[in-house]
C-alpha cells in the first residue's frame, strides 16, 4: 500500500529533522530543521483525513511561530554569523533532501488519491471539522479568543520599553497652555 | 486503522525527543522550540486517535492546542526579549536571580 509507504517516509524525515533540531549548535540552523520537520508532520497529517489541520500547521506552527522565534533571533542578534560567508552548497544539501522528500511524498498523495478518487470515504471533511468547531464547541472558541488577548496584553506589557520616564519635567506642562492661547 | 500504533509510536517518539531537548540544551530559544515540539507531538496522538475512531472532536482539539502554542510563544518571547534586555544573554545558566 502506498500511503503506508509514505507514512514510513514521512516519519523517518520529521524523526530525523527533529533529531538534527535538537543537536544542532546554531540555533537558525535548529528551526530550519524544525520547519522541515514540520512540513512532514502536515503531510501526515494529510495522511490521516485532516486537511484543515495540516493547512494550520503550516500556517500557524512554520509559518507563524517558526518565523516568530526566527525574528527573535535575529533581533536580538544570537546567532553567530559569520559575516562575510555565503552558504556553502553542503549546508543546503539537508534541507533540500528532507523537504524535497515530504513535497515528493504530497505529490504521491495526491496522485494516487486522483486515481482512486472514488473510494475517498470523507467528502467534506472540512465543512464537517467547522461545523463541530462553531456549534458544538462555540464557548470553547470563545475562551480561546481571550486567552489569545490575554498573551496580546501580556506580550505588549513585557515588551514595553525597559526605562519609561517616571517623573515629568514640570516645565513643558507650563509652556504648552501658553502656545495653546497663541495660537 | 490497523497502524495506529505506528502514529502512536511516531508521536511518542516526537515527544520524548522534545523532552531530552528542553532537559539537555542550555539556549532558551531551543528549549522553547522543543516545547513546541512536544505540543506537535500531542497533535499527531489528537489526529491519529480521531481518524481511529470516527470522531471529529480530536481535531478540534488540534485548533485550541495550536491556539495555546501561539499564545506561549508570544508570551514566552517577550519574557525571553525582556530577560535579554537586563542581562545580555538568554542562557538559561544567567537565569539565577531567584537562586538563594
Amino acid at each position: 500500500m502506498i500511503e503506508q509507504t509514505i507514512f514510513y517516509i514521512l516519519a523517518a524525515v520529521a524523526l530525523a529533522g527533529t533529531l538534527l533540531a535538537i543537536t544542532e549548535k546554531h540555533p537558525v540552523h535548529a528551526i530550519m530543521y524544525l520547519v522541515t520537520s514540520l512540513f512532514s508532520m502536515a503531510v501526515i497529517f494529510y495522511l490521516l483525513m485532516a486537511p484543515l489541520v495540516a493547512v494550520f500547521e503550516v500556517i500557524l506552527y512554520a509559518g507563524a511561530i517558526m518565523v516568530l522565534f526566527l525574528f527573535v533571533i535575529m533581533m536580538l542578534d544570537l546567532g553567530h554569523p559569520e559575516k562575510g560567508i555565503s552558504p556553502h552548497w553542503k549546508e543546503w544539501l539537508p534541507a533540500l533532501l528532507l523537504s524535497g522528500i515530504s513535497i515528493t511524498s504530497l505529490a504521491a498523495i495526491i496522485v494516487s488519491r486522483h486515481a482512486t478518487v472514488s473510494v475517498c470515504p470523507a467528502a467534506q471533511p472540512i465543512r464537517e471539522v467547522a461545523r463541530r468547531l462553531f456549534q458544538e464547541h462555540g464557548m470553547a472558541v470563545e475562551l480561546v479568543s481571550l486567552q489569545l488577548l490575554f498573551a496580546l496584553v501580556g506580550a505588549l506589557y513585557l515588551g514595553k520599553a525597559p526605562s519609561p520616564p517616571t517623573t515629568l519635567p514640570e516645565k513643558e506642562v507650563v509652556k504648552s497652555p501658553g502656545e495653546g492661547v497663541t495660537l | 486503522m490497523e497502524n495506529l500504533n505506528s502514529y502512536l509510536i511516531v508521536s511518542a517518539i516526537l515527544f520524548a525527543i522534545g523532552t531530552i531537548g528542553v532537559l539537555t540544551r542550555k539556549n532558551v530559544i531551543v528549549m522553547f522550540m522543543c516545547i513546541e515540539l512536544m505540543l506537535n507531538a500531542v497533535n499527531l496522538t489528537f489526529v491519529a486517535f480521531s481518524r481511529h475512531l470516527g470522531n471529529l472532536d480530536g481535531q478540534v482539539f488540534v485548533f485550541f492546542i495550536m491556539t495555546v502554542a501561539a499564545a506561549e510563544a508570544a508570551v514566552g518571547l517577550a519574557l525571553i526579549i525582556a530577560f535579554f534586555n537586563n542581562k545580555e544573554s538568554i542562557d538559561v545558566e544567567d537565569v539565577n536571580l531567584m537562586k538563594w
